[in-house]
């Protein structure tokens, strides 16, 4: 395959970038997205040039490293895949593709294609943990779950937070992330001590970020390659309205 | 900060003050229709123009329209907020986006949408509402049969005194009563002979439906209501209803009153 890419680039946090384009030939259609640009950095190396900075980790779909704006998409055109997932013959010989960072005001570019995803991070400190005590493990079937919320809960849990939600959503907002992590927990015995508290703090700590404010389009849950459905965002909002009304802080 | 100021300034408490206030709005629209319906009345505004009176000197009325006045303004001035805060969200904008792929059009331009309905509402409140309380209106007096309410005289009365929103007087003798009345309905007859009037009307009922047929469902995901027993039956209400019905339901007065009506 031969193809057109032009790629965001930029030095760093502080730099102005701007697009690059780069011819690029021989690509197999059985190459990952990635693999694609791993050619395309070996080619640049054997020039001399500096590669194309971009985050990937397990390549296998499943630890939410791999990012990348694709063609006005975030992990590129498929429905339920990350980038490493995303395989050459779902393009044309001949394409030009697109390629930029996530865009938001909390994940800043470091370089190129590579983005500070670390307000997700403080989320999760804010509140979305649960608190477990030392000792003896207790036996598993000593806690009672309904097979409603334990797949609930699982379903939740799939978000790999790799922010293709904010990536995608006109506003900018995080709440598919910050929901999911928040369900989870909400669905299952362990969460409930802190649940009021998390939901508080979770919020809170997502609205200083800097996200934006969720208008329902659903544009996160149609790319979110974990397939994380909106459902989480209204319980957040129940779970936010009942912390507010009930909780003592 | 206290709990509760937190919650109306967090993200999640602004929009659900903006779902609310948009729900309130939408059961205004129908109960607005349904009052409007009375053009239609073959009766040279009789039934409006009573139906006006009532409509502005009602006590209950007339704190559900402060409610209402307070509703408008609280939702488009928190939704344009909203919308300049999510626009500050991404400083940095895409070069390519694709969010037809993604999400209906609607929902992606109803800080748009919702401009239009608030230049329109400037525009309608000015010509009905303004006129009717402080315009120099016309007056038409109706002399209404006792027994079975038939209508069986009308007369222009404009310019003998008259200040009253309206009242009625019963004459026993001839088992008559006089209603007098300002005559509302003059006002929209002569509103809807302008062409670009009646343009501005068509077009915000197109953006009426566009912003409803997302807003009505949208409000019930922020308020936290989202399940697949009861998502089917918002959707279809959001979009026949809202989106389609009413929309084309006021639409029809000013179609009817600049092609089809004689005076």
């Amino acid at each position: 395959m031969k193809l057109t890419l032009k790629v965001w680039r930029q030095k760093n946090r502080e730099a102005k970038g701007a697009f690059e384009t780069h011819q690029i030939d021989g690509i197999s259609p059985d190459m990952s997205f990635l693999e694609m640009f791993d050619v395309l950095n070996e080619k640049l190396i054997n020039e001399g040039k500096e590669p194309i900075a971009f985050d990937h980790d397990c390549r296998e779909g499943i630890c939410g490293t791999c990012s990348m704006f694709i063609n006005g998409r975030p992990h590129g055109p498929k429905r339920g895949i990350t980038t490493c997932q995303l395989h050459m013959r779902s393009f044309q010989d001949g394409d030009t593709i697109v390629v930029e960072p996530w865009r938001a005001g909390p994940f800043p570019v470091i370089k190129d294609l590579v983005v500070d995803r670390s307000a997700f991070d403080r989320i999760i400190a804010s509140g979305g943990f649960v608190s477990v005590n030392t000792g003896n493990a207790q036996d598993a079937n000593s806690i009672p779950v309904a097979k409603e919320d334990a797949d609930d809960a699982f379903d939740a849990a799939a978000c790999i937070g790799c922010g293709a939600c904010v990536a995608a959503c006109k506003n900018a907002s995080a709440m598919l992330f910050v929901s999911a992590k928040m369900s989870q927990l909400a669905h299952l015995p362990q969460g409930q001590p802190e649940r009021r508290r998390r939901a508080l703090a979770m919020v809170a700590q997502m609205d200083k970020e800097g996200f934006g404010n969720c208008t329902n389009t659903y544009a996160c849950e149609a790319e979110c390659p974990k397939l994380i459905s909106v459902s989480n965002i209204a319980l957040m909002n129940r779970e936010y309205l009942g912390a507010t009304v009930k909780s003592d802080e | 900060m206290s709990r509760f100021s937190g919650f109306f300034s967090s993200s999640i408490g602004k929009k659900m003050t903006v779902a609310l206030t948009g729900l309130f709005l939408c059961i205004f629209l129908v109960v607005h229709l349904w009052g409007n319906l009375q053009l239609f009345y073959a009766d040279e505004g009789f039934a409006l123009n009573k139906y006006t009176v009532f409509m502005t000197t009602n006590p209950l009325i007339k704190f559900i329209s402060y409610v209402l006045y307070f509703s408008i303004l609280w939702h488009a001035f928190k939704g344009l907020h909203l919308a300049w805060q999510n626009r500050r969200a991404r400083p940095v904008r895409y070069a390519v986006t694709n969010g037809k792929a993604n999400s209906i059009w609607a929902s992606r331009n109803m800080g748009l949408l919702g401009t239009v309905i608030l230049v329109f509402l400037a525009v309608h409140l000015t010509n009905f509402w303004a006129e009717y309380h402080w315009g120099e209106l016309p007056y038409t007096k109706y002399v209404v049969d006792l027994g079975t309410g038939e209508i069986l005289g009308t007369e222009d009365v404009t310019g003998q005194g008259y200040s009253e929103k309206g009242f009625v007087l019963t004459d026993i003798e001839n088992e008559q009563e006089i209603h007098v009345y300002k005559d509302m309905y003059k006002v929209v007859e002569a509103g809807f002979q302008q062409p670009l009037i009646v343009l501005l009307y068509l077009v915000s009922m197109i953006a009426l439906g566009f912003h409803l047929r997302h807003g009505f469902q949208s409000s019930f995901q922020s308020m936290g209501l989202n399940h697949p027993k009861y998502n089917g039956a918002i959707r279809w209400v959001g979009t026949v209803i809202f989106g389609i019905l009413i929309p084309i339901g006021f639409a029809t007065m000013p179609i009817y009153f600049y092609f089809f009506h004689t005076t």
